[in-house]
């Protein structure tokens, strides 16, 4: 009686780890730290820093003759992104940098608001520009990052 | 017509003390400035989900296309919504365009898809896709909001701001 039930509890030890119960923790406690969270959570993370800094650089600078900040936030923005794809950045890198960060540094929105209000005004030539040098500059800011990951050491 | 009406909404509080009228004057407080921070951090984190969100439903040149025209048109309309009629609060605003709408829309994908563009006829689809709806959206809701300032423009039009 008291054998079987000593052996279940031996078997029951056996089980759950033996004596390597205590030496198991480590792997736990890593795999916790290496666990991927939601896709969304990474994303959402990084779009909260885009936002925040993209309000940053309208902060420093604003004219009224042209919108730089658009502008720059769209070439940096797209060179970064273009940067992480090319250096070969894992799944969860790019969501949170690409995706996230960079996708929402960079706008949209701002730059075809800006753009018609600058032809509506009589700017004509400006609004022009304003396209051309948005998807020019942001381009060449792609192929950029593409010559330095193929130069560079990474 | 002209540019929207500076510091309408900005006057202290009459019965305030009077150094916080002086200081609400030169600069915001601290804990207001960090309190946009966050609103626009919250709308950020909102957007780029919202985003995520539509890629996952169609393919990634259609989910881009579409968030830069719904967030053109949504801008379009506050910004010339604040011209006509200033229903919404200035720094509301500043808080949904500049951390929401801002972030749902995107540049930098956009980029990288014409520069990785299979086709000549795919890169120009979707620069003139994108440009060409985005301004159209920009001028769809200016109609909007200026149909919802004053109902006789609809029927008089014809004034170009």
């Amino acid at each position: 009686m008291s054998a079987t039930a000593a052996a279940s509890l031996a078997e029951l030890w056996t089980a759950i780890g033996g004596p390597f119960a205590l030496v198991s923790v480590p792997d736990v406690s890593i795999a916790a730290v290496t666990f991927d969270p939601e896709p969304a959570h990474v994303v959402g993370t990084g779009g909260a820093i885009g936002a925040v800094l993209r309000y940053g650089v309208y902060q420093r600078l604003s004219s009224d003759r042209f919108p730089w900040p658009t502008l720059l936030v769209n070439v940096v923005g797209s060179f970064a992104f273009a940067l992480a794809m090319f250096a070969g950045a894992t799944e969860s890198v790019l969501q949170l940098l690409g995706t996230g960060l960079c996708g929402a540094f960079t706008t949209f929105s701002s730059f075809s608001v800006e753009t018609v209000q600058s032809y509506e005004r009589g700017d004509r030539l400006l609004a022009v520009g304003n396209a051309g040098a948005n998807l020019g500059l942001a381009l060449a800011g792609i192929g950029l990052a593409w010559i330095v990951v193929a130069l560079g050491p990474v | 017509m002209g540019p929207a009406r500076p510091n309408r909404r900005h006057r202290p509080p009459a019965d305030g003390p009077c150094h916080y009228a002086a200081m609400a004057a030169s600069q915001p407080h601290p804990l207001v400035r960090l309190e946009t921070l966050a609103l626009i951090a919250v709308g950020g984190f909102a957007g780029a989900n919202l985003r995520y969100f539509a890629m996952g439903l169609l393919s990634d040149v259609q989910s881009v296309l579409l968030v830069n025209v719904i967030g053109s048109f949504a801008l379009g309309f506050l910004v010339y919504e604040s011209q006509y009629t200033g229903l919404v609060a200035r720094k509301s605003r500043v808080v949904f365009t500049t951390g929401f709408l801002s972030s749902l829309t995107t540049y930098s994908t956009f980029a990288i898809q014409s520069a990785l563009a299979s086709a000549p006829l795919l890169l120009v689809a979707i620069v003139l896709g994108n440009y060409g709806l985005g301004f159209t959206g920009v001028l769809a809701g200016r109609e909007l909001a200026r149909r919802l300032g004053d109902p006789a423009a609809a029927t008089t039009g014809g004034e170009t701001a």
